[in-house]
């Protein structure tokens, strides 16, 4: 053998023997990998694509390291728990004029918020879990207007969505059929300067790598939740915020009806993943 | 290796040794040791009889779990006093002091916290009678802590 | 849209078993909350958000001190802290946090060591 082809040879071998060192930045999250390059989302193929991760459904559990799952399943250091505890003190604490609690009028708080998002029979609209806290609030209650994304409104949304653990959102009636479709138009609608719509990244390349993220997809069954990067608990329509920021769009306000109507969509989309919030995610 | 000009043969060298020292344990820099230093001068730290637990990556550096204990029986006439953690990298490198009772049983503390950079953080225990004992752990971070503007 | 208030209610979580037998270690595991607001990001405008952390996390059971944690920015927000204690006779073990403005907050729990 030449010299040549014996120092090349030693080469080989020693970047074979070095790789460890470069493995180890090599991450394998825990989930299993689905890439679904789906067609472009036309009108025509909105169903068929639309089957197809309904079938497949995952949640975003299913995304994250082991260390972030690990703090989602312990129930006791899941820092989201920390909201639950206080939205179940708020919940039955007398509020507003009449000194009346949440719990003098819902007395079996559990499995309301796999109705949600619901229309609203004195406003005739559709409203959020959220949004109809709110509004107990300040009409039911005669207390202080809270807004979407203060302490009390996040602590009693976790814990009125944790009462709900384990079960799939219930299916979306008739009546909010309408307000499905704009939530799907909403949906599938490229936006913002980099022309994107949620399909594109949620449903044609969830399990694939955006940068250094792994894209979900984007499941709403773990909200509220506790978001490392936020360091604290936040709201799903918080998270369509920075999703139309990160398109480069312009974001609609929490509690709007353009991110309720997406809510529900998502909630329609959900089947048959169970309701995990509070969710830790980073 | 003859035959070999003297190009080859350099760059050779040059990787094995490279190979060999990454398989020395973690060496903390000058401006690491320094940091130490100025909180222990010249005492002598003996680098084990701690030990010190990150995850080798985490994807978010703002929640990082990290386990530290002390060995040491816990008795009223030996035991660790305080341990320190320091994050070189991190803007304020001071992470955490823990100082503890004999009545604790275990010097083991278990915490998460913050990574603005990959780095190798150490832990410096203290015992009753002084002694100095120091552990580290290296983790890689792809969020980083502290620095990240909020959205 | 997170909030840092002047004046805030801390709330906590402490798992610690009622009983327990003598001269077992227990590991005793907390959680706060509180932002940890380490004092070095911006917000959108580039203005430096002031810092805003717990300055310290001080356990005594029957009177001795166990425990004791001084914080830096580096902890993580809503701090989880789990520490161990030797279970000798039965007594209260109190828990505080104090706030870098001074306010304390103090949680009592009775152990029973049989």
């Amino acid at each position: 053998m030449t010299s040549r082809r014996l120092s090349l040879m030693l080469l080989f071998a020693l970047v074979h023997i070095m790789s460890p060192a470069v493995a180890e930045l090599n991450y394998e999250p825990s989930a299993e990998l689905s890439s679904e390059p789906g067609p472009e989302p036309s009108p025509e193929s909105r169903s068929t694509a639309q089957t197809k991760a309904q079938t497949k459904a995952k949640q975003g559990y299913d995304y994250q390291s082991s260390d972030v799952q690990s703090l989602q399943d312990d129930e006791f250091s899941n820092p989201g728990m920390l909201w639950v505890d206080e939205g179940r003190e708020l919940f039955a604490q007398p509020a507003g004029a009449d000194g009346q609690a949440c719990l003098d009028c819902h007395q079996q708080p559990a499995g309301m918020a796999a109705y949600y998002p619901r229309i609203n029979p004195r406003l005739n609209k559709l409203v959020g879990l959220t949004g109809q806290v709110q509004i107990c609030r300040e009409t039911h209650q005669n207390a202080t207007p809270i807004a979407y994304e203060s302490r009390t409104a996040l602590a009693l949304t976790a814990y009125l969505a944790f009462l709900s653990r384990g079960e799939p959102f219930q299916p979306v009636a008739e009546s909010l059929q309408a307000d499905l479709g704009q939530g799907r138009d909403y949906y599938y609608q490229r936006k913002g300067q980099l022309n994107l719509s949620c399909a594109e990244c949620h449903e044609q390349n969830a399990g694939q790598y955006l940068r250094g993220d792994l894209v979900s997809q984007g499941q709403s069954t773990g909200y509220p939740i506790y978001r490392l990067e936020w360091q604290t608990l936040g709201s799903l329509h918080r998270r369509f915020r920075s999703c139309d920021i990160g398109v480069r769009a312009e974001p609609y306000g929490l509690g709007s009806d353009a991110y309720t109507r997406l809510e529900l969509y998502l909630r329609s989309r959900s089947q048959p993943l169970p309701i995990s919030a509070p969710a830790v995610r980073k | 290796m003859s035959g070999l000009n003297v190009k080859r043969r350099k760059l050779l060298l040059a990787g094995m040794s490279g190979w060999l020292l990454q398989c020395l344990p973690v060496r903390l820099s000058a401006a690491e040791n320094a940091l130490i230093r100025s909180f222990y001068g010249d005492q002598t730290i003996v680098p084990s009889g701690i030990t010190l637990k990150t995850p080798s990556l985490a994807e978010n550096g703002n929640s990082v779990s990290l386990e530290v204990e002390a060995e040491s029986p816990m008795t009223v006439m030996d035991y660790v006093t305080e341990i320190r953690l320091f994050a070189p990298q991190n803007p304020d490198p001071e992470l955490a002091l823990f100082r503890f009772g004999p009545g604790a049983g275990r010097a083991r503390v278990s915490t998460r916290v913050r990574f603005a950079n990959s780095q190798t953080i150490t832990a410096v225990a203290t015992m009753n009678d002084g002694r100095l004992h120091s552990g580290s752990s290296k983790t890689i971070i792809t969020l980083a802590a502290c620095v990240e503007p909020l959205l | 849209m997170s909030e840092a208030p002047e004046s805030m209610t801390l709330k906590v979580r402490i798992s610690l078993p009622e009983s327990v037998a003598a001269n077992d270690i227990v590991e005793v595991k907390t959680l706060v909350s509180h932002p940890m607001e380490s004092g070095f990001r911006l917000n959108g405008m580039g203005e430096g958000i002031p810092r805003n952390i717990l300055s310290r996390f001080f356990v005594t059971y029957r009177g001795e001190m166990i425990f004791e944690t001084i914080f830096g920015p580096g902890v993580a927000a809503n701090p989880y802290i789990a520490f161990s204690l030797r279970a000798t006779e039965s007594g209260e073990v109190r828990f505080l946090w104090e706030q870098q403005n001074g306010e304390v907050t103090e949680v009592v729990r009775q152990l029973a060591v049989l």
